[in-house]
């Protein structure tokens, strides 16, 4: 047997194999968080030479707008807007992925010739860098000029005999509930007329972002549902079966609330990938006009690296921080819990 | 029910038009997804004077190729401009060895890193190494705009920004979680009886590491190599701000490419294509483990 002290210095000695990458992380992860943090409240506002003395929340609340010299500020009008465009394009971008995801699964699910080929075939854009998918996608998007004719997707609807789909996709309107309709007045009626008004909009570029980061993970999600079914006996299926539930009634209650845990999985993996979206938008032509495209990993790369406003960049850096935290942290806390328990 | 005596029905009977329309469903998918691919090589295989936009859906013209200068069957021009760039651009030529250079040794330094913290975290847990691993685990899903500014200032100080042995050591540092996590999950599927029999045995940590844990790596080795090799490839906003002109891996590359050919289209296509590539190989190639890498990626191994 060995003795105590023996496992106590082979611990030890783990220990010190583990420590070099503990402390990396503590650096390059921890520290780093400090640092940016520190910067977004000094006095490094511009220019590539430091500046560590403390300056206040100036760049939180030029990006916030706060007071009324922020508040018509380009500055505030960009953040505002590029927070808009992510939450928006993530709500678009979670739905799209899970329904279609879990539909592709399903139908894969039922004993289907060629499985495997449909199963790789969805889930090859995963091993494509987003720089490549954005620029495939821009130029499907293209608008062309409509008098010389249709162009990319929308030439395809018009093929498909849908030629009455044929947006300007890289128009640069946001749509939104207009405050004087019947919806608007009636959001105002309830105290939330605020929801009627391009702050909640949608633009079509975010529409063609959302469609370009669904082909590429929705076919990740529809192998995680998979793995998910695959996990589910076709016993218990079966039981329903004789019991008389329909086909519909064994997803409604069998199948979907026990595919729970991974859909959980994919909110956060797909949530934390969709927060800080950058590539992608950067593949596919930039913020364009009035920042209808605009995202805040964007927004912090050109502050900080293109202007050389480094306060204004870290700021938007920590904010990018902690709204990926406020999904992250739950998470791992509930996975960690649920791990001691097993 | 008559149906309820009888046996349940055959999973294969193709008759059934649910049957038809499900495959149909499929294969509209499967048009779908394939849509961006096909629009990729239809264009890059043209010459410049064959894109227009009104006729992008179009296929290059075959065999009768008079103004190409790289012809055999298809015209290859495109893929010549992509791979030799021009005077304001490099070309993907260099950006490959670049992306190689890039990958390779940060794939296989991370993977040996993270099959030895897996190792130590699940089999020699030392006093709050349960509090320890979800804190590592967060910088996997950090923004790295949150810590870029430090970052770049960092490795001028270190004297490897715009280098790719920086690119090296901050693919390194930054897949220190995902690598940990993959094997973590990995090995504790190996019983702790084993280790502990070892022990008794006379075995130590070492031993009990070369000996047990690293003949039944080889499954996680795999999907952590090919999970790696993926992403650092595919990435993008290190390389972009790290990496500097002669440097740029294919991702940078290519969307300098995008933005300097912008009217030339075909060589923008081409270069797309070189770039999926590599990637693409690995996944047709290795595609099982591929999706397991994916799975284990979901946090529950």
């Amino acid at each position: 047997m060995t003795t105590t002290w023996e496992k106590n210095w082979e611990k030890i000695v783990g220990f010190l194999f583990i420590l070099p990458s503990l402390i990396a992380i503590s650096v390059f992860v921890y520290g780093f968080i400090g640092w940016t943090s520190w910067v977004s409240v000094s006095n490094w506002t511009r220019g590539a030479a430091p500046n560590y003395t403390y300056g206040g929340f100036d760049a939180y609340a030029r990006l916030m707008g706060v007071g009324e010299r922020y508040a018509a500020g380009i500055d505030a009008r960009r953040f505002s807007s590029s927070l808009r465009n992510v939450i928006g394009f993530t709500l678009l971008f979670l739905v799209s992925c899970i329904l279609i995801g879990f539909f592709l699964a399903a139908l894969l699910d039922r004993h289907i010739v060629g499985e495997g080929f449909f199963r790789s075939l969805f889930l090859f854009p995963m091993a494509i860098s987003f720089i490549v998918t954005g620029l495939a996608w821009r130029w499907l998007f293209t608008p062309g000029d409509p008098n010389l004719g249709t162009v990319g997707v929308n030439r395809i609807f018009e093929n498909l005999g849908l030629g009455f789909i044929r947006p300007n996709w890289a128009s640069d309107v946001v749509y939104h509930i207009p405050a004087n309709s019947g919806l608007g007045e009636l959001l105002n009626g309830v105290g939330l007329g605020w929801l009627a008004s391009p702050s909640f909009g949608l633009s079509l570029g975010v529409i063609t972002l959302t469609i370009a980061a669904m082909w590429q993970l929705s076919g990740y999600t529809m192998a995680l549902y998979l793995a998910g079914l695959r996990g589910i006996s076709d016993d218990l299926r079966e039981a329903a079966r004789v019991d008389g539930a329909s086909e519909w009634q064994i997803y409604r209650y069998i199948i979907i609330p026990l595919l729970k845990p991974v859909t959980l999985s994919v909110v956060v993996i797909l949530a934390h990938i969709s927060l800080k979206i950058y590539d992608l938008v950067v593949a596919m032509g930039g913020v364009g006009q009035g920042f209808v495209k605009d995202v805040p990993a964007y927004n912090m790369w050109e502050t900080t690296f293109e202007q050389a406003r480094f306060s204004a960049g870290a700021a938007i850096g920590v904010i990018l921080l902690i709204l990926i935290s406020l999904l992250i942290v739950p998470y791992l806390t509930i996975s960690m819990r649920q791990q001691e328990e097993r | 029910m008559a149906t309820q005596t009888a046996p349940p029905p055959k999973p294969r009977s193709p008759f059934r038009w649910t049957r038809w329309l499900i495959y149909a469903i499929l294969l509209a998918s499967t048009a779908f997804y394939l849509l961006p691919v096909y629009l990729i090589l239809l264009t890059s295989f043209k010459q410049y004077t064959d894109i227009d936009l009104y006729r992008m859906w179009q296929p290059p013209p075959l065999f009768n190729l008079p103004d190409c200068t790289n012809a055999f069957i298809f015209c290859f021009d495109s893929f010549y401009e992509a791979w030799f760039g021009s005077p304001a651009v490099i070309g993907m030529g260099q950006a490959f060895i670049n992306s190689v250079i890039t990958t390779v040794p940060s794939t296989v330094i991370s993977t040996l890193l993270g099959s030895l913290n897996g190792y130590i975290l699940s089999k020699w847990k030392f006093k709050y190494a349960d509090v320890v691993f979800p804190l590592v685990l967060f910088g996997m899903f950090i923004p790295y705009q949150s810590i870029l500014i430090p970052l770049t200032l960092t490795l001028r100080a270190m004297g490897l920004y715009a280098s790719l042995a920086g690119l090296n050591f901050v693919h390194i540092v930054y897949s220190i979680p995902i690598a940990a996590l993959i094997f973590r999950n990995y090995y504790a599927t190996i019983p702790n009886e084993m280790v502990e029999a070892a022990r008794i045995d006379g075995g130590n940590i070492f031993s009990i590491y070369r000996h047990i844990i690293l003949p039944l790596s080889p499954p996680a080795i795999v999907v952590v190599l090919i999970w790696q090799f993926t992403n650092i490839w595919n990435d993008f906003i290190f390389a972009v701000t790290i990496a500097q002109n002669q440097n740029q891996p294919m991702t940078v590359a290519l969307n300098n490419i995008a933005g300097s050919f912008t009217v030339q289209w075909n060589v923008q296509m081409a270069a797309a294509f070189l770039t999926a590539l590599p990637t693409l190989l690995v996944y047709i190639v290795l595609g099982r483990y591929f999706l397991r890498g994916l799975l284990a990626g979901s946090l529950k191994g």
